[in-house]
């Protein structure tokens, strides 16, 4: 006779949740983020550089401060809090004032990550949360985007990084419409090229689609990534804006645009997949992916605002241990459960 | 410690005595309340109406008093009181009794909530003068600029409504039917111009240049003459 | 009559300021706490209307507890509140009507505060006129506090200014969604952090404290 052993608990894979590999797995996006922030500083700057520092000062800072002094070594070592604050960095506007890129790193960490008791435990992306944040706090300066500049500017910071705290920043340059923009507002399409090669206006990180790739193809490589969600969101999102583009091809963009313009690819690739807040079971990341697309499309073509990566991601965050709960694996040799 | 008291009643008390006392309870406070509402209502209704007589006269400069208008049958007439709807819009007069304009109340969906504003309109210039938002629940530091924003108020001093009213991003307005948005508030800039450009294509046909005569007498005098008169406590 | 003999009176009017503080201590009453917080003078003016409900009802309910059935005291307390809070509503109609729109439909909601019919049921149906007064005074301004609190803070990062006042000139950058419903949850959140903070910091004090005297005795 068999002998069942009912109190054995078996899961889907991971089997072992972070804790041995956080470092190495944060290590690893840090190294296929390189050429996008080398890209970043490379179109707006060095205020990218220093934007991107600030975010992270910010969240190492509140990390610090909240984390209960015997536990702050080993929590500041596991890169995580970097990791948040650089993620966040790299969505922001690249003409964002230096003290409210601090408080979002501060927002991320704090309100993303702390509050829900720590790293592993909260249900929605830290680094969206502080992106969230910002944009509910400071409504215009997060849509305030300044072009992207030539090599030939190099060294100039933009004057509105540098706004005192609390006071509202004096861009230097006009402003410039985001390819989304142009699209939501002026139904003006961007070429094909720009949005690959990134020289057109953005957050820092998000403008070059052939860099994003290429460090998903890194990641990929290394296996840090689950390859089934950014597939289902490319897939599901090429899908409903192909049926937008079909029925009226002058107010909706068509796949390509889509998938290339904004934060879609960045947010595919490093956002959706974190794996706290991303469903462990194969089934779960199918249905995941397929709902961030669907959600980008929609809030895209329907919505207030240009972009919807953001508030799509978060919204399927929310929904991830439903997707769990449901999508459970049945273990092998066992009933369905009824009920 | 002490032991817990037992309420008052401590005999089962019957049915009879439990409505009784709930009605007699229910008796008082209606009591209390109508003694209330009596004792408010004309501070209410007069605050009521110098909201709107102080909106209306800030929507058509040089006014100095005002009838409630009705579209009735094809042409309108004075009326007093009653539920204001769509057929109804308020006369501006000099104190001559002349009409000036039409003081327009309008409303429509804004970014969150319908939003209800009035609109001052010229028929013989046909201009627009004055908007005043009454209601909205926009958005504050954003939305909420259609009426704390001055310079987009301005916008509304000396405007053509035809053949239709534009919205134009913030300064790049050049022409006289155009509005400059608010930049961040876009949509409920937009709100604010199709509230009244439907509302024109309502009234525009149905607004004589030489309007009703102001009926006399008339006790709603405007602010150069005074305050108006406070009902009596 | 319970046991009033054992009451202090200045204990039951300051316990409800800090000790047993409805919104930081009891958390009740976050319908109005959070709906109504986005500046200080919308604060307190729902901080006075729940003061004017709560004493009159607590006085009324204590006076007549004799007279009222206890099968039926539930709904007897709710139409002594809700005449209380039409009476506020008609008044402050009458007398702020700016401050009445924007109050909009939570002057009415007083009537749901459960703060207020919890101290019905806990306190003034079990004790005399006095104390029962005391305690709703006492309740009624620890909630106008801390909504008077709560209400600062989201008036000046969201607005920028106190009482419509402008702190920091022309060029200040308001906080949007601290005047959003958002800003509400998160400010509450951080002040019952800095509450419990400071509770846990008090206790261990005290704790200390204790063990010293022990050690020395």
């Amino acid at each position: 006779m068999i002998k069942k052993e009912p109190d054995l608990l078996i899961q889907a894979t991971p089997m072992l949740r972070q804790e041995m590999t956080t470092p190495r797995a944060m290590l690893d996006v840090w190294i296929a983020l390189i050429p996008v922030i080398l890209a970043a500083v490379w179109f707006f700057g060095v205020g990218a550089l220093l934007l991107l520092l600030t975010t992270i000062a910010g969240g190492l800072m509140t990390e610090w401060v909240f984390t209960p002094a015997d536990k702050r070594r080993g929590v500041m070592r596991d890169n995580s809090s970097l990791l948040t604050g650089l993620l966040l960095g790299l969505t922001l506007p690249p003409g964002l004032p230096l003290w409210m890129a601090f408080l979002g790193g501060a927002a991320a960490i704090g309100l993303g990550k702390l509050i829900w008791g720590g790293l592993g435990s909260n249900l929605f992306n830290p680094a969206l949360v502080g992106r969230a944040f910002l944009l509910g706090t400071f409504p215009i300066a997060m849509t305030t985007w300044s072009p992207a500049m030539g090599p030939g500017h190099f060294f100039e910071v933009q004057g509105s990084l540098f706004a005192l705290p609390f006071q509202t920043p004096v861009y230097d340059a006009v402003s410039a419409a985001t390819p989304l923009g142009l699209m939501k507002f002026e139904q003006q399409s961007t070429a094909l090229s720009k949005l690959l090669i990134g020289n057109t206006s953005g957050s820092l990180g998000e403008t070059s689609g052939l860099l994003l790739l290429l460090g998903g193809l890194f990641l990929l490589w290394r296996r840090d990534l689950d390859w089934r969600i950014p597939t289902a969101i490319f897939a599901s999102a090429a899908l409903f804006s192909g049926l937008l583009y079909l029925v009226n091809p002058v107010q909706f963009p068509g796949p390509l645009f889509t998938l290339f313009s904004g934060s879609l690819l960045f947010g595919a690739i490093y956002m959706a997949t974190d794996p706290v807040t991303s469903p462990l079971s194969p089934r779960g990341a199918w249905i995941f992916g397929i709902g961030i697309g669907f959600l980008i499309v929609l809030i895209r073509g329907f919505g207030g605002l240009p972009e919807g990566v953001m508030y799509a991601i978060l919204l399927m965050n929310g929904a991830t241990p439903l997707i769990d709960r449901y999508t459970q694996p049945r273990v092998f040799g066992r009933q369905a459960r009824s009920g | 410690m002490n032991q817990p008291v037992p309420l008052p009643s401590t005999r089962e008390p019957g049915s009879v005595r439990l409505v009784l006392s709930l009605a007699l309870a229910g008796l008082i406070s209606g009591i209390a309340i109508i003694g209330v509402y009596e004792a408010t209502l004309p501070t209410i209704t007069a605050n009521k109406a110098r909201e709107l007589r102080e909106a209306v006269f800030k929507v058509l400069p040089g006014v100095a008093r005002m009838q409630r208008l009705e579209f009735i049958e094809g042409s309108l007439q004075p009326t007093e009181g009653g539920a204001v709807n769509d057929q109804t819009l308020y006369g501006g007069y000099t104190s001559n009794g002349d009409l000036v304009g039409y003081a327009i109340p309008a409303d429509g969906p804004g970014f969150q909530d319908t939003i209800r504003l009035l609109y001052g309109y010229l028929p013989k210039e046909r201009k627009i003068v004055g908007m005043e938002i009454l209601e909205s629940r926009e958005t504050p530091g954003l939305g909420d600029k259609i009426y704390k924003d001055l310079v987009f108020v301005a916008n509304f001093s000396n405007l053509v409504p035809d053949p239709e009213i534009l919205t134009v991003k913030k300064g790049t307005r050049s022409a006289a039917n155009e509005v400059d948005a608010i930049t961040g508030a876009t949509i409920s800039s937009k709100a604010v111009v199709r509230i009244i450009n439907e509302a024109h294509i309502r009234w525009q046909p149905r607004l004589p240049s030489v309007a009703p005569a102001m009926p006399l007498p008339d006790n709603e005098t405007g602010p150069e003459t005074g305050k108006p008169p406070r009902e009596i406590r | 009559m319970e046991t009033d003999k054992n009451l202090d009176a200045y204990q039951e009017f300051v316990k409800g300021l800090w000790r047993d503080n409805p919104v930081f201590v009891q958390v009740l009453g976050m319908c109005p706490m959070l709906a109504v917080t986005n500046s200080a003078i919308n604060a307190l003016v729902m901080g006075g209307a729940t003061l004017f409900v709560l004493i009159g009802s607590s006085f009324l309910v204590a006076s007549l507890k004799k007279w009222i059935p206890k099968q039926v005291r539930i709904s007897l307390y709710i139409i002594i509140i809700a005449t209380f809070v039409t009476v506020a509503d008609y008044s402050l109609l009458a007398l702020m009507p700016g401050v009445h729109k924007e109050l909009g439909a939570f002057i009415p909601l007083i009537v749901a505060n459960c703060m207020i019919l919890g101290r019905q049921e806990a306190f003034a149906s079990r004790h005399g006129v006095r104390f029962a007064v005391l305690d709703a005074a006492g309740m009624a301004l620890g909630f106008t506090l801390a909504l008077f609190a709560l209400g600062s803070v989201r008036e000046i990062l969201g607005n920028g200014s106190l009482f419509n006042i402008p702190l920091f000139g022309d060029t200040f950058e308001p906080w949007v969604i601290m005047i959003l419903p958002p800003g509400g949850f998160i400010t509450l959140g951080l002040i019952l952090l800095v509450f419990n903070w400071a509770a846990v910091r008090k206790q261990r004090f005290m704790q200390q404290v204790a063990e010293a005297e022990r050690e020395t005795l």
